[in-house]
């Protein structure tokens, strides 16, 4: 029996809009979500842009404060943490960006980009930092002679190489990766994540990935969340949601994904999700995918369904047909 | 099958940028040709050449770039030996063009309605009110939802999506006879995306335009491409119909980098890599420009610049390997 490393409980993020006086309205950008990530596992995130996975991530991460709800890291709550507790979780968590040009300073030398997080938190400093920081690049695959650059001397591949020694250096258990591959060629992002997946098994860490590349989340994740308009809509191995697919959105997501056999070319194209997500501001009632949703019934624009397992832990956020 | 007339032909193509570092050798004799109602694709990772191929065609390239030297047929004329302004025309009327980044071409202070109508205006001289009900008829042909309404909004009120729609309409009152798509889709959703691929692919059967369809991504190739050529390094490597190319690929780079995508047949298992990374295009690899990460590299690779030969009828591959009859030249 794998432990958890984390569980979101019924985790809200609104983020309020206001005029000059009072909040006029707000983003519904994370809403009741729970979710669990087991230790040493990998949880993709998918869902079309703007249905609250980096919202969710940065929650996760105490980097915004939730709206309600809680966050258990090892089972001790971190939204009512102590100081002590919150350097601790800091030290032991990390997030990796899509853009490594805009996480990583561009006036700095790479010793002191990946070495940073070694000082703050007190790890090594001065010689022993250098060699840390050294040992750090060795492990994403770079060299010494990589020490005295700066960010724009490297190419787009290895500046995600050293985003990912950075996030590394304060030996975290859990590294967010919020579409860190997704800028990436495809001969770049095979290193990457055979990287990727290396370093997990070395160091024992535990990832969430979050990618709107549905063939890469299924490679690199053992269970996956599907989002939608904040809320958790389908939740399972992966074999669960690729092979078996149950609620409208996965389904949908899953069909417009394009496939690299041309004989699949003109598969059921009425499957094809239609339309776009509607704004978060005054999101739909019910279930927040109805107006979009091929299957739609009497209940779903008053009822909210709630996320219930189907089978095996299988949990799918759709009335029964 | 009866005969396929070509549209456009791309004849040993060499597009070069002199810049204060030294010369990139951008194109390096690409060829290829599009028949007429083909949708042809060119794929390829970033770098390639698949950009200034585009615009090479559209006599658009940016300084310090010049075309070097080779031909580029439309209906057998070579628009290289074309004016300016003889240029300019064609890209009104019978080449069109749309990109990644719908906000290069929508001008921000006119309605979206407007700039869609405005070739009809100024080009076809038709009546203001005329001209704008006909853009609004092209826009809801393009799916935009409430195209009346939509019509007299500014490109910030739009989505993403949205804006890629007005854009196609806008490449659509010319009626071109050739569309250039250059990565629209790369920056939508994977649901946006499809959308457009399937509405790219409606109205090319109903104008019967022909369509070269630039892409990084082989999976949209497979599902959208009559034909396709690999680009490595400013040169096409392989030339085929999409289904020879997703069975039977035989350029060492295309058998690796297809070997590299993740599907559902790699998970968790380890991604094959290809060693080494793509060159930079000032002093190239001499020879075939692969050759220093390709596994078959032999003497020869380092030295001679690897013809186009045909392997298959209709399938051509630019590698020593291949050595067939029949010479691509
Ligand atoms: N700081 C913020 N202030 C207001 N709204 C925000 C903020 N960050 C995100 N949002 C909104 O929250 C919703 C979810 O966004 P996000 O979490 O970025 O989605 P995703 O990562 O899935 O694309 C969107 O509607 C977005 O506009
Ligand atoms: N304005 C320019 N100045 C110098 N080099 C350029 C310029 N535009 C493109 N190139 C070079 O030409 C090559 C091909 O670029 P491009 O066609 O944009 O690639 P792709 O579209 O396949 O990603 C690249 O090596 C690029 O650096
Ligand atoms: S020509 Fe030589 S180096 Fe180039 S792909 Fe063929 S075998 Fe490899
Ligand atoms: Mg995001
Ligand atoms: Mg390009």
């Amino acid at each position: 029996m794998t432990t958890a490393l984390f569980e979101c409980r019924n985790l809200t993020k609104f983020f309020p809009i206001r005029n000059l006086f009072r909040e006029t309205a707000r983003v519904h950008a994370v809403e009741d979500v729970n979710l669990t990530i087991p230790e040493g596992g990998t949880v993709g995130l998918v869902g079309e842009s703007g249905c609250g996975k980096t919202t969710l991530a940065r929650t996760i991460l105490l980097l915004i404060e939730p709206t309600s709800g809680q966050v258990l890291f090892r089972g001790e709550d971190m939204v009512t943490r102590t100081k002590r507790q919150l350097r601790q979780f800091r030290r032991e968590t990390a997030i990796v960006f899509q853009d490594p040009y805009s996480s990583l300073d561009p006036r700095m030398l790479i010793a002191d980009v990946v070495g940073e997080p070694l000082v703050i938190h007190r790890v090594a400093f001065g010689e022993d930092r250098d060699d840390a920081v050294l040992a750090l690049l060795e492990r994403v695959g770079l060299k010494a002679e990589h020490m005295y650059r700066y960010p724009h001397e490297f190419s787009g591949g290895q500046r995600q190489r050293l985003a990912i020694a950075r996030a590394l250096a304060a030996d975290p258990k859990f590294i967010l990766l919020d579409e860190a591959t997704s800028a990436l060629d495809v001969s770049v992002q095979a290193k990457i994540l055979n990287m990727l997946n290396g370093l997990k098994a070395d160091l024992g860490l535990t990832y969430m990935f979050i990618s709107h590349d549905l063939s890469v989340v299924r490679h690199l994740s053992d269970h996956i969340g599907v989002m939608y308009l904040g809320r958790m809509v389908e939740y399972g191995t992966r074999e669960q949601v690729f092979d078996a697919p149950t609620h409208p959105y996965t389904r949908g997501l899953l069909a417009a994904a394009p496939s690299l056999d041309p004989d699949d070319r003109d598969r059921a194209r009425e499957v094809v999700l239609q339309g776009e997500v509607p704004s978060a501001v005054e999101p739909p009632s019910g279930c927040r995918f109805h107006p979009r949703c091929p299957v739609c019934k009497a209940q779903c624009d008053s009822e909210r369904p709630a996320l219930v397992d189907v089978g095996d832990g299988h949990l799918v956020a759709c009335f029964p047909a | 099958m009866e005969a396929k007339e070509d549209l456009l032909v791309v004849d040993r193509l060499k597009t070069q940028f002199f810049t204060y570092g030294g010369v990139v050798e951008a194109l390096d004799e690409v060829s290829f040709e599009i028949e007429k109602g083909e949708i042809f694709g060119l794929v390829g990772e970033s770098g390639c050449g698949k950009s200034v191929t585009a615009t090479s065609i559209l006599g658009l390239v940016s300084k310090p770039g010049r075309v070097i030297s080779g031909r580029i047929l439309l209906d057998g004329e070579d628009l290289l030996r074309k004016s300016e302004r003889e240029m300019n025309s064609i890209r009104g009327s019978r080449i069109a063009m749309i990109f990644q980044d719908p906000t290069s071409s929508l001008n921000p202070l006119f309605r979206i309605g407007y700039q869609v109508a405005e070739p009809y205006i100024h080009h076809q001289r038709r009546a203001k009110r005329k001209a704008l009900s006909d853009a609004t008829g092209i826009l809801a042909k393009t799916g935009l939802p409430d195209a009346d309404e939509k019509a007299r909004n500014y490109p910030h009120e739009l989505s993403g999506g949205m804006r890629q729609r007005a854009m196609i309409a806008m490449s659509l009152t010319c009626e071109p006879d050739l569309l250039i798509a250059d990565e629209p889709t790369t920056n939508l959703d994977v649901t946006i995306g499809r959308q457009i691929l399937d509405l790219v692919k409606d109205l090319q059967r109903e104008f019967g335009a022909s369509v070269l369809w630039i892409t990084h991504d082989m999976a949209v190739v497979a599902q959208m491409c009559d034909r396709v050529g690999v680009m490595y390094a400013g040169s096409i490597v392989e030339k085929t119909d999409v289904r020879t190319l997703f069975r039977n690929a035989k350029h060492p780079y295309t058998e690796r980098l297809l070997r590299a995508i993740p599907s559902a047949a790699t998970s968790s298992d380890r991604l094959e890599e290809i060693p080494g990374s793509v060159p930079r295009l000032i002093h190239p690899p001499t020879g075939c420009r692969f050759h220093p990460r390709c596994d078959y590299a032999a003497p020869v690779c380092s030295e001679t610049k690897p013809l186009e030969r045909e392997v298959d009828p209709g399938h051509w591959v630019a590698c020593h390997r291949f050595s067939g009859p029949k010479d691509g030249t």
